[in-house]
């Protein structure tokens, strides 16, 4: 288990690790290799566990060493965590496909698979302690195990590849495999049974149900086999949501301040709050109180909840006072719950329960709306630009 | 939370069927139910579409036009003019 050496120990493990490490150092060694897996984190795990602190130690097996990895998640994961959750190389945030274990497993323990974003691993890991069990990554790019089956690369092809590279079947004597019952978007479990031997059982969605799953003799309540949208789930995808919608929005501000230089624009304080509101209404509100506001469609709910921000700001800025003029408050009321009512859109594609179906509808609909909606609402901000500047 | 009445693809053919209830299992929301040793879809509305149903049935029983509910997605697909896909 402690044996970390790379090139040198017993008889058996140096034909494995000269296999691994003598043809062609660079790719098994690479740090930014793409596609080593199992070989490299065990031939190289001596440089691995270094780095990777929640590697702590190796498990002796039959084709090699096997990392072993803490149950326990460090500051450091958890900063990790934040910083997805931030949109902060939130693509980028994988580990090396291949074999890893929790304890001390052996050829009866139970075999689990998952995918290599590493929120994803740290996720299964952390709910694992005290069990001795196999863990099998799949490079699934970084993509969490749903998002990655529904585009295939958490598939049967690379299930059954990984399995046949890291000699599965030569570790374990048993032919079960359980993977995360979301995998099953792009598994089909009697295709891997057939390519691979291994008969594939579907766990529970969320990695605290497995210690129970396992105890109850791999047997899943519906209540684990059921996808939630809490409150907590939502409000955890908004930063990601308000950093998406921000972006474009640096545009129209740009816009408004380059009217503004050339005269012609009379933006402030006031606009720039106004859209920051819906911006804000329209990524994080909506997600946030989802199930309470009326409606089904989400631009729907987005739309409901725009209005009632462009009613307020013209409220609370005088309206229906002379001074304050219709043009602007009709130029509210048009831009502003369509951009709350297009964040809100956007938010199917981090909803666990639309239907390709049911957004497409709903953007036939909605998105020619808003696209007029919003142009009005830019024309007619030009005019009262002009009647200020010219009438 | 539901989404939009009547409007997925699901098809389920109970002649191909033999029951397995593998569909129950993968089902995210429990769309299938299986009652009398017969296997139904008993909560159409709360089809998400995602396809596991119909990848893991072994009889080819189900059929559903599998995609990403992400307005972000369709809108890049329209612009690229490919299919939608996430992330």
């Amino acid at each position: 288990m402690q044996n970390q050496s790379c090139c040198s120990g017993e008889a058996s493990e140096r034909q494995y690790t000269a296999n691994c490490c003598g043809n062609s150092s660079q790719s098994c060694c690479g740090d930014a290799g793409q596609d080593f897996g199992h070989e490299q984190a065990s031939c190289c795990g001596y440089s691995d566990a270094r780095t990777k602190k929640w590697i702590i130690g190796y498990v002796p097996t039959p084709v090699g060493n096997v990392p072993q990895v803490s149950t326990q998640l460090s500051f450091s994961d958890k900063y990790g965590f934040w910083k997805c959750r931030w949109s902060i190389g939130r693509m980028r945030y994988t580990i090396d496909p291949g074999l890893y274990c929790v304890g001390n497993p052996d050829a009866n323990s139970p075999v689990l698979v998952t995918a290599n974003y590493k929120m994803t691993f740290d996720r299964l890991r952390m709910e694992l302690s005290g069990l001795d069990a196999w863990i099998v990554v799949l490079n699934t790019y970084g993509i969490n195990v749903w998002c990655a089956a529904g585009k295939g690369t958490f598939g049967t092809e690379e299930l059954v590849n990984r399995l046949h590279e890291v000699r599965l079947s030569d570790i374990v004597s048993h032919r079960t495999i359980i993977l995360p019952q979301l995998g099953a978007v792009g598994v089909a479990a009697h295709e891997v049974q057939k390519q691979s031997g291994f008969r594939v059982v579907y766990g529970p969605i969320r990695a605290c149900d497995i210690k129970e799953f396992l105890s109850s003799g791999l047997k899943a309540a519906e209540d684990m086999r059921t996808v939630k949208f809490t409150i907590l789930n939502r409000l955890v995808l908004t930063p990601v949501e308000i950093i998406a919608a921000l972006k474009p929005m640096v545009v129209v501000f740009g816009v408004l301040f380059m009217l503004n230089a050339i005269g012609l624009g009379h933006y402030g304080l006031v606009d720039l709050y106004a859209l920051l509101g819906a911006v804000f209404t329209g990524a994080f509100l909506t997600p946030v109180l989802l199930p309470w506001i009326p409606g089904r469609a989400f631009s729907f709910k987005g739309f409901l909840l725009g209005l009632l921000w462009a009613v307020g700001v013209n409220l609370i800025n005088g309206f229906p006072a002379p001074v304050y003029g219709w043009l602007k408050a009709i130029t509210y009321i048009l831009v502003l719950p369509s951009l709350s009512a297009f964040f809100s859109m956007n938010f199917t594609g981090s909803s666990t329960y639309t239907s390709l179906s049911g957004v497409d509808k709903e953007m036939r609909i909605a998105l020619p709306v808003m696209i007029i909606a919003v142009a009005a609402g830019a024309i007619l901000t030009l005019v009262n630009d002009f009647i200020l500047v010219f009438g | 939370m539901k989404y939009l009445k009547s409007v997925v693809t699901l098809r389920h053919d109970e002649e191909k069927c033999t029951n397995c209830g593998m569909c129950v299992v993968v089902c995210p929301h429990r769309v299938f139910a299986e009652s009398g040793g017969k296997v139904r879809i008993t909560e159409r509305d709360l089809c998400m579409e995602c396809g596991a149903c119909a990848r893991n049935c072994p009889f080819g029983a189900i059929e559903v036009e599998k995609g990403v509910g992400c307005a972000a997605a369709i809108i890049r697909g329209l612009l690229t003019g490919s299919e939608p896909t996430c992330c």
